[in-house]
């Protein structure tokens, strides 16, 4: 269901009139929204307004009721063969790391492409300390996540994302969960991955990231996409009433 | 759909409902019972297997029951269970030998106890007269079984039998245990070598062998330990082997809770200058015992199946009280009516207690988490 | 996680009236308390030779020696009436573990199912599981076990009229237990043995093989079929080699009972029931509360990275549940264990079944019952030590 053109010219990630309940609950009303590659989009709303679970639809964590989301030409539906082959292009992190406890650090970056892509062992293990060293901790490859700090893990979580070569990175609040003084070490690690050109979509509060490396910055509330702007026209000329609210209670601190 | 770099708004949509599927009887169905191929056959096989199983049950339980009859001859014609049989001996199942016109005393006995379970499980009563109430209750109890006061004619403890029996030896079972089991977790936990080696030998040695060893310890052992020629009372030998096997299960409970209380709780208390035995009264033990409540609950529920077992050492249980029961001639042949009986009475108890106890850790969870 | 270490006990001060110095107190403490009880032990024991003396009991293990006088009605090892106490009693100990370890297996393997069932997304499912689950559990084994034993003796038919089932052909089930074929003895079994342990080898090699064609070209060659093939091959060979013998010796009814074949005793039948039934309920609920314990990020983390169910539940899912079920898995082993002693309720002869009779014989009381606490004290302290050891190595690595 691509429209068109040439690879070069077709979105990323689309989003089509996508509908989602929670039994009666109606959490994702009507999203429409477009991805280019490239492009780096900042997610930002209350709690509850759905932005998680809308990143979830797009590598079928949730699934959608109504509407259609096409992954870079791929549509998502109850197909597994398409689900596998979206999870493969798509990368996630999650706000609580999620690493695999009974694994040494490089066993997580590694099982993945091991499994999945069928990838020999040395080559994998070799694949992922060049991005343990890209995340900057290529000396705690043998460590388990236990005996890591939060900044550690989550980097160590980053990475194993990265291994997998997607052509989409996902971010569900990554530093939400961090001790103030480790925020900044993830967080350069995300500019880093910008700067190479990587596709992120990224829920999270902070602003700062937002208005360094953000090419849009959308806000959600109640389920629906309330406004979308560049960021600097984002932050300084707000349009919607909810936005102005949204945004003085955040950027006060 | 050209991108778009200006500005986008949108308005509020529309409230739409979800589709059909989702929602409602079909919606429930679609999602529990249908969702996939082999959950469908599941389903399949299930309501088969239920058709099946389900008609003659509840025919043979209800329909065809017959549920009083002077003579087990009706029984006999009838397809269905014979409650008639329970009609005529549920007196002997419950109260087994106990005289027939003072049995009002154990049932009064029994709900005086169950009174006081009750208020114990309202966490707005966990207060220290809490102690005296169950003092008085298990008072109150003794003096109604044992009578020779007040006017009650005396029955003696071999003639006490069925319900009451079972509910009193696991009643006193945990409440004299219990002391013991505080100061026995206490030991395992001291830095005292011999006292930690004492603690630690007698929990791992009764944990470590099954129970009707210790019942038999106690029948056969005891009354050898004491001086030549006195005798102690079968009921008290089995009570007093019950005692010993759960003081060393609540002992391991309460190490659990013990094990939960954060070394900064130790350290404020010898702070401010509190001695081993305050620390323990004071701060310690209270928020110990509380996080150890739903395994000592479980414990209970535990204790309460296995005082059975004092039925192979012939002490006349709510089991042996039963099985005493359908051995009579007439009856004999409805001996499942019986085991049906008094399973469905350790049933209601257990399960209650067991909801109890998942209800009481739900409550903990929610308000140790900050 | 936490895990606070032992209490802390205050400081000890040196110093000051010696009544108050710690360590003298806690030296005066452990010396009180070991008084004390060697006091009460020495008072007990005093108590029991008078006792004994008393009743003429002898004191003393020769009895092992002595002829037990009692027949038992099953057993392992050959046993006649005219063998020694310790006879009786190795035959009591082999007929408990017979039966522990067949429940153990076997309330394994169901425990497992009802607690995946309990999982289900099937509504239907899960009710059932659960019905048998709380029947099961609040209800007392002993109960469960007369049951059991009453329904075998009282419901099922006579020998002659024994129940046999369409699929099972030479099973019989009675009032008398179950009957079995087996098959009759031939040369070449002694070699099947020998060719499963072959059989059990080859699927070990191939197995680390395709693990290291894995590793160094990241194609996985199928795994499953391979080694179910490599096992049972080499037996099925040499089968065959020896003339493919299948000739069984199967139960047949002659005048008056039921000739040829294995059975198993009604008590046999109705403790392994009754056990296992009850602790495959325990099982359950322990196998439910691991999978359900591990975290569901791990299941979305495994599912965002690419990996298919099978391979992530066989990864990622069960190490991490394995490592909460098996430590409260074990401890229902025990249970289970001490639970057959059970067995003397309703005639099977178990190590407290001969027990009981030793003792009711010879009046040697506190030698027969301690004997017995002996071995059970033995096999529980085993399997905890195993247990925790395995504990130990499989321990989450953390800070």
């Amino acid at each position: 269901m691509s429209e068109s053109a040439p690879n070069g010219n077709r979105p990323m990630v689309q989003l089509i009139g996508v509908h989602k309940w929670f039994g009666p609950f109606h959490v994702l009303k009507n999203i429409d929204l477009q991805v280019d590659k490239g492009e780096r989009i900042v997610i930002c709303g209350p709690s509850g307004s759905g932005k998680s679970t809308m990143i979830r639809c797009i590598n079928r964590l949730e699934e959608h009721q109504q509407g259609h989301i096409i992954v870079d030409g791929v549509e998502l539906t109850n197909d597994l063969k398409n689900i596998d082959t979206v999870r493969r292009e798509v990368g996630m992190v999650f706000q609580h790391f999620n690493l695999f406890p009974h694994l040494t650090v490089l066993e997580n970056c590694t099982l993945a492409p091991v499994w999945v892509r069928g990838m020999p062992k040395k080559d994998a293990d070799a694949a992922a300390m060049q991005y343990l060293e890209r995340v900057h901790i290529p000396e705690q490859a043998n460590k388990y996540p236990g005996q890591l700090s939060g900044g550690q893990q989550q980097r160590v979580a980053i990475a194993r994302s990265l291994c997998m070569q997607p052509n989409i990175m996902l971010f569900d609040e990554p530093t939400s969960a961090l001790d103030p003084e480790m925020i900044s070490e993830v967080l350069d690690v995300m500019i880093d991955l910008a700067e190479t050109g990587m596709t992120m979509l990224c829920v999270t509060h902070e602003m700062g990231f937002a208005r360094k490396v953000a090419d849009r910055v959308l806000f959600m509330d109640e389920g629906e996409i309330i406004e979308m702007n560049e960021p600097e026209a984002f932050f300084n000329h707000p349009q919607s009433e909810r936005t102005k609210l949204f945004l003085s209670q955040i950027l006060s601190h | 759909m050209a991108k778009s770099t200006q500005l986008e708004t949108r308005r509020p949509a529309a409230v739409e409902r979800p589709p059909a599927v989702q929602t409602g009887l079909l919606g429930w169905l679609h999602q529990n019972l249908f969702s996939s191929w082999f959950n469908s056959f599941l389903t399949v096989v299930a309501i088969l297997f239920l058709a099946k199983v389900v008609p003659p049950l509840v025919n043979w339980f209800v329909v065809n029951a017959i549920w009083t009859a002077a003579d087990p001859a009706a029984c006999k014609e009838a397809s269905g269970a014979c409650w008639a049989m329970i009609h005529e001996k549920y007196r002997l199942i419950l109260f087994g030998r106990y005289p027939y016109e003072q049995q009002w005393r154990p049932l009064l006995g029994i709900l005086v106890l169950a009174a006081v379970i009750g208020v114990s499980c309202n966490r707005n009563f966990w207060k220290p007269w809490l102690a005296d109430a169950w003092i008085g209750g298990l008072v109150v109890w003794f003096v109604l079984m044992w009578g020779g006061v007040f006017g009650l004619p005396f029955v003696p403890n071999n003639l006490w039998g069925g319900l009451p029996l079972t509910l009193i030896l696991t009643v006193i079972g945990l409440a004299v245990a219990f002391p013991v089991s505080i100061l026995l977790a206490l030991g395992r936990r001291s830095q005292m070598p011999v006292i930690r080696v004492i603690s630690v030998g007698y929990i791992e040695l009764i944990r470590g062998v099954p129970l009707i060893s210790l019942l038999f310890m106690a029948s056969f052992m005891l009354p050898l330990f004491l001086p030549t020629g006195a005798s102690i009372d079968e009921v008290l030998r089995a009570q007093v082997a019950i005692i010993m096997f759960s003081a060393a299960y609540l002992a391991e409970a309460i190490r659990g809770g013990l094990q939960a209380i954060p070394n900064g709780q130790y350290e404020a208390a010898h702070a401010l200058g509190l001695t081993y035995w305050q620390t323990q009264r004071k701060i310690i033990l209270p928020q110990a015992i509380k996080i150890a409540i739903p395994s000592i609950v479980n414990i209970f529920i535990g204790l309460f199946k296995d005082t059975s077992l004092v039925a192979i050492v012939s002490l006349t249980d709510l089991l042996l009280s039963m099985r005493q029961a359908i051995a009579d001639p007439l009856w004999r042949r409805f001996f499942m009516e019986g085991y049906i009986f008094i399973a469905l009475i350790y049933f209601c108890v257990c399960f209650f207690m067991s909801k109890y106890s998942q209800y009481l850790e739900a409550q903990f969870d929610t308000s140790r988490s900050r | 996680m936490t895990a606070p270490t032992a209490s802390v006990s205050p400081p000890v001060k040196s110093g000051g009236a010696l009544w108050r110095n710690q360590l003298f107190r806690s030296f005066l403490y452990q010396v009180t308390a070991l008084v004390i009880l060697i006091a009460a032990g020495a008072y007990l024991i005093s108590n029991t030779f008078a006792n004994l003396e008393e009743r003429s009991i002898r004191t003393g293990f020769e009895f092992l020696d002595r002829e037990a006088g009692f027949r038992i009605g099953e057993s392992v090892i050959p046993y006649r009436a005219a063998d020694s106490y310790r006879r009786a009693y190795i035959v009591g100990v082999l007929n408990t573990l017979r039966v522990s370890a067949l429940g153990i297996g076997l309330a394994t393997l169901i425990g497992v199912l009802v607690g995946i069932a309990r999982l289900s997304p099937n509504w239907l499912v899960v009710k059932l599981a659960s019905v048998y689950v709380e029947a099961v559990r609040n209800v007392p084994l002993l109960l469960q076990l007369f049951f059991w034993y009453t329904v075998i003796t009282g419901v099922l038919p006579a020998v002659r009229q024994a129940l046999s089932f369409k699929l099972l052909p030479g099973v019989f089930l009675s009032k008398s237990g179950l009957m079995f074929p087996t098959p009759v003895s031939h040369p070449i079994h002694p070699y099947m043995a020998g060719a499963l342990g072959v059989g059990i080898i080859l699927a070990g090699l191939y197995t680390r093989w395709a693990k290291r064609q894995q590793d160094s070209t990241g194609q996985t060659p199928q795994r499953l079929l391979p080694c179910i093939g490599l096992f049972l091959g080499p037996v099925l060979l040499v089968w065959l080699i020896g003339g493919a013998p299948m000739a069984m010796d199967v139960p047949t009814l002659m005048r008056f009972t039921y000739k040829g074949g294995s059975s198993i005793t009604p008590e046999f039948l109705a403790l392994l029931t009754g056990l296992t039934t009850y602790t495959a309920a325990f099982i359950a609920e322990t196998v439910r509360g691991g999978i359900q314990a591990v975290p569901w990020g791990q299941t979305e983390a495994a599912a965002a990275l690419g990996l298919r169910r099978g391979t992530a539940l066989r990864l990622v899912i069960l190490p991490q549940a394995l490592r909460i079920i098996i430590p409260p898995t074990t401890s229902q082993y025990l249970n289970l264990t001490k639970n057959s002693s059970l067995a003397v309720a309703i005639g099977y002869p178990d190590l407290v079944s001969i027990t009981n009779t030793s003792l009711n014989q010879t009046g040697q009381a506190i030698e027969c019952i301690s004997i017995m606490m002996g071995i059970y004290l033995t096999i529980s302290l085993s399997i905890s030590a195993v247990m925790n050891m395995y504990n130990r190595y499989v321990a989450l690595v953390e800070r």
